[in-house]
């Protein structure tokens, strides 16, 4: 076994066992950390594979952005030392029940595919990246790129209507 | 090639997948429904970039679904946590039981 390997295996431990705490822990709060550390993790994975553009998006918007606002959530929410409500044991079982089958089945049509790495170098770089990002050619994601800012915007206006307190009525 | 199956890292996604699919099931939090939605998209991310990687490597089409998805992942949550703020400050509870009027 190679360090890589022995690596890989500790990293998809890592990703599992604390993605599984984090749906099943009752302290929300906790629920939060350790989607960080899972998150982290899938981070750790790309670096593995040797992408290291999309680790640093996944660390930056994920880990840096959307974690933190979820906290922030939290606090504005609940009592961080809450604890949740069990989950009824039915809910629970039919739950593992479809999730363990649902799993097999997809993992099975996998097998049964059998995906073999064609050994090539992966060529990508940021500048690769950025010329086809903002191409108009083939392989161009410039509309993709334009349509993803409309709705960036779309979605910055929405949460700013959303979230905003109605004005009190004395003030009209 | 690193000496690891593509099927062991697609493993790896599929069960994350499944975890994710479990929380949503189980949770009735609205919040942290919320993170188990987000180890879902993540775990697509996975199956995005290692395909790209090891099936069509001389392609890059993989990564910028990897970046439009974590992108709107972005903007999926600040919205929805914008709707479960919102909720609170009507209902005081942000539990999906107790969200249910507008099905009528």
């Amino acid at each position: 076994m190679t360090a890589s390997q022995i690596i890989f295996y500790i990293l998809s431990a890592f990703i599992l066992g604390t993605a599984v705490l984090s749906v099943t822990t009752r302290k929300i709060f906790r629920s939060a950390i350790w989607l960080l550390f899972s998150l982290i993790g899938v981070a750790g994975l790309y670096f593995w594979m040797e992408v290291e553009f999309i680790a640093a998006v996944q660390i930056v918007v994920y880990v840096g952005g959307i974690v933190v606002l979820i906290i922030f959530s939290l606090f504005l929410t609940q009592q961080s030392g809450e604890v949740m409500a069990k989950a009824p044991v039915v809910r629970k079982i039919a739950a593992a029940l479809a999730v363990i089958f649902g799993f097999a089945l997809t993992y099975m049509l996998v097998q049964q595919n059998g995906f073999e790495a064609t050994g090539k170098p992966f060529d990508w770089s940021v500048e690769k990246i950025g010329n086809s990002m903002l191409g108009t050619a083939d392989n161009g994601y410039s509309l993709p790129f334009e349509v993803v800012s409309m709705l960036l915007l779309a979605a910055m206006i929405g949460c700013i209507v959303i979230a905003m307190k109605a004005k009190p009525e004395e003030q009209q | 090639m690193n000496g690891i199956p593509v099927n062991n890292i697609l493993f790896v996604s599929i069960a994350l997948f499944f975890i994710g699919m479990y929380g949503l099931f189980t949770r009735r939090n609205m919040i942290t429904m919320l993170m188990s939605l987000e180890l879902i998209l993540n775990s697509v991310n996975i199956n995005f970039v290692v395909f790209n990687k090891y099936l069509y490597p001389d392609k890059l089409d993989g990564l910028f679904f990897a970046i439009f998805i974590i992108t709107i992942a972005a903007a999926e949550a600040a919205v929805a946590i914008a709707i479960i703020i919102n909720l609170y400050r009507s209902h005081r509870s942000i539990d999906v039981e107790t969200a249910e009027e507008m099905k009528y």
